[in-house]
């Protein structure tokens, strides 16, 4: 019977999140405009100035548009991850977070449904997008966009478990910018999304370093390879490790005796 | 298990060195509707978030049903309906699928679920209207909802925070009616957190909340008589020396 709870109420999660989704038109439409701007008009820019190397997962010459786009896939899943946390800010501001903490469920659990939900809705906008390249010819050899599932899942839920645990630590929605300028643009420039490791190397050996420990990096390689029908063991196991430690925190930092709660509230 | 619905022992709460609640206890028995009564920042809101474990209880206990809302917390949750201060619906989803999200985290099957919903709301008249947008709806119907959704897992304990603030009178009054005759009508026990005294029946118990601390506990005709005064209006300005509510 425990598990049937489970089960219902991770579904009951997952399909109001995705009900939300569809909703919300504006807020899928932007989740697609923005990768797709970097891709028609960065990409294409820099097409010309931009010499790639053949290096794995690559077996030929590649345009600068095919590089990027599993760059551009972890940028849809870095977004979404920070709007599912906003969303959570805002929720709790709101209250609509209450109902899901008053659930007589473990709150480790509601918050793990709360990140599958997110990390669903996310896969959902990549296979989009994907879908919008395939059509201006970035094509992936065709068992990649099966295999790149599972890779999207993990770092999916490693970003969304990096938002949840940055909401667990914002207090105010109005201070959700500063997350915009700290930790979105950081990490998203500071890994391999845009240039690969070698040429990040080439300018400097400090943003080397930080692109190559970069969670998000490993995320991306992660997907690259396996849009590729390659399995990248070391991104592989550094995503699963960064997922691991941002969930383990995040569950911490709702724990109304550890974390956020008690902050906010203090003790007797 | 426990015949007190809610057991409030001994509890202490405060926020960064300032006590929000000082030694507070009570107790509701099953069937009774309970006023807790304070002016604005007595220490309402900071209890309900102990109750609903919200906020970490570490001096005093809570037990609901029997259980302990710290040791026993899913069992405990599980015996508790709750309507918050603020609004905590969904305003994009409709009224069907906001009280479905609810029974899905209690773990409800379809069936048993969607006869429940078409109980409660029918209770509240707005069975009709269950495929509208919550955002469609005025603010005395959006609280018909949220009271209708807290007792779809009919639980033993309804709390309500402050439910009829912001809504016109018929408003108001319509919920204050409907919640004291689910108390008349079965087993569930109430606790409505107000500063509103005409929200208060005769046959209501009553806990006086102010500073934090409990100043006054029990039915109305025993607080009346503590404070050797006629009208719950007096007792309570006499009781809170005359604070703002």
């Amino acid at each position: 019977m425990r598990i049937l709870h489970y089960w219902r109420a991770m579904w009951g999660i997952i399909g109001r999140e995705l009900l939300r989704f569809v909703k919300q038109r504006e807020r899928f439409i932007s989740a697609l405009v923005r990768p797709l701007l970097w891709l028609f008009v960065f990409a294409a820019g820099f097409r010309a100035a931009l010499g790639i190397a053949i290096a794995p997962p690559y077996e030929t010459y590649i345009l600068y548009e095919v590089y990027i786009t599993p760059g551009l896939i972890g940028m849809i899943q870095l977004f979404n991850g920070m709007q599912s946390s906003l969303s959570m800010v805002y929720d709790r501001e709101m209250g609509s977070m209450r109902i899901l903490m008053v659930a007589p469920l473990p709150r480790w659990f509601l918050l793990f449904c709360k990140l599958i939900a997110g990390t669903a809705v996310s896969v959902l906008q990549v296979y989009v997008f994907l879908g919008v390249a395939w059509l201006y010819e970035i094509e992936a050899p065709l068992e990649g966009y099966l295999w790149v599932l599972p890779a999207l899942l993990l770092s999916g839920m490693m970003l969304g478990a990096l938002g949840l645990l940055l909401s667990s630590f914002i207090k105010q929605l109005e201070n959700f910018a500063g997350v915009m300028n700290f930790v979105i643009f950081p990490m998203f420039f500071m890994s391999t999304a845009l240039y690969p490791l070698w040429k990040i190397k080439e300018s400097s050996e400090l943003l080397h370093e930080i692109a190559r420990y970069n969670p998000f990096s490993q995320a991306v390689e992660l997907i690259r390879f396996a849009l590729y029908n390659q399995f990248n063991q070391e991104a592989f196991i550094y995503t699963l490790s960064a997922f691991v430690i941002f969930m383990t925190a995040a569950i911490l930092g709702y724990n109304p005796s550890k974390g956020m709660m008690t902050r906010k509230g203090g003790g007797a | 298990m426990n015949s007190i619905a809610l057991s409030v022992e001994d509890l202490s709460f405060s926020y960064s060195g300032k006590k929000a609640l000082d030694k507070v206890g009570f107790s509701i028995n099953p069937g009774e509707c309970t006023i807790l009564l304070g002016p604005n920042g007595a220490g309402k809101s900071t209890l309900f978030a102990l109750i609903t474990r919200l906020y970490d209880t570490r001096s005093g206990r809570i037990e609901l049903s029997g259980f302990d809302i710290k040791k026993q917390t899913r069992k405990a949750l599980a015996m508790l309906g709750v309507v918050f201060q603020q609004t905590t619906l969904d305003m994009d989803l409709t009224v069907m699928q906001n009280l479905r999200y609810h029974t899905a985290l209690h773990g409800m099957r379809r069936k048993v679920a969607k006869q429940r919903i078409q109980e409660e709301l029918e209770r509240f008249d707005m069975y009709e209207r269950r495929f509208e947008k919550i955002r469609q709806l005025n603010g005395g119907h959006r609280r018909r909802v949220e009271i209708a959704r807290a007792l779809l897992h009919k639980p033993s304990l309804l709390l309500l925070d402050e439910p009829t603030v912001g809504l016109d009178v018929p408003s108001r009054k319509a919920i204050v009616e409907h919640v004291h005759q689910l108390v008349k009508d079965g087993q569930l026990s109430v606790l409505w957190a107000t500063h509103l005294i005409d929200e208060i029946y005769p046959d209501d118990h009553l806990v006086v909340l102010h500073q934090g601390q409990v100043k006054a506990n029990g039915a109305i005709p025993k607080v009346l008589q503590q404070t050797g005064k006629e009208s719950i209006d007096e007792a309570f300005f006499a009781l809170t020396q005359g604070a703002r509510v």
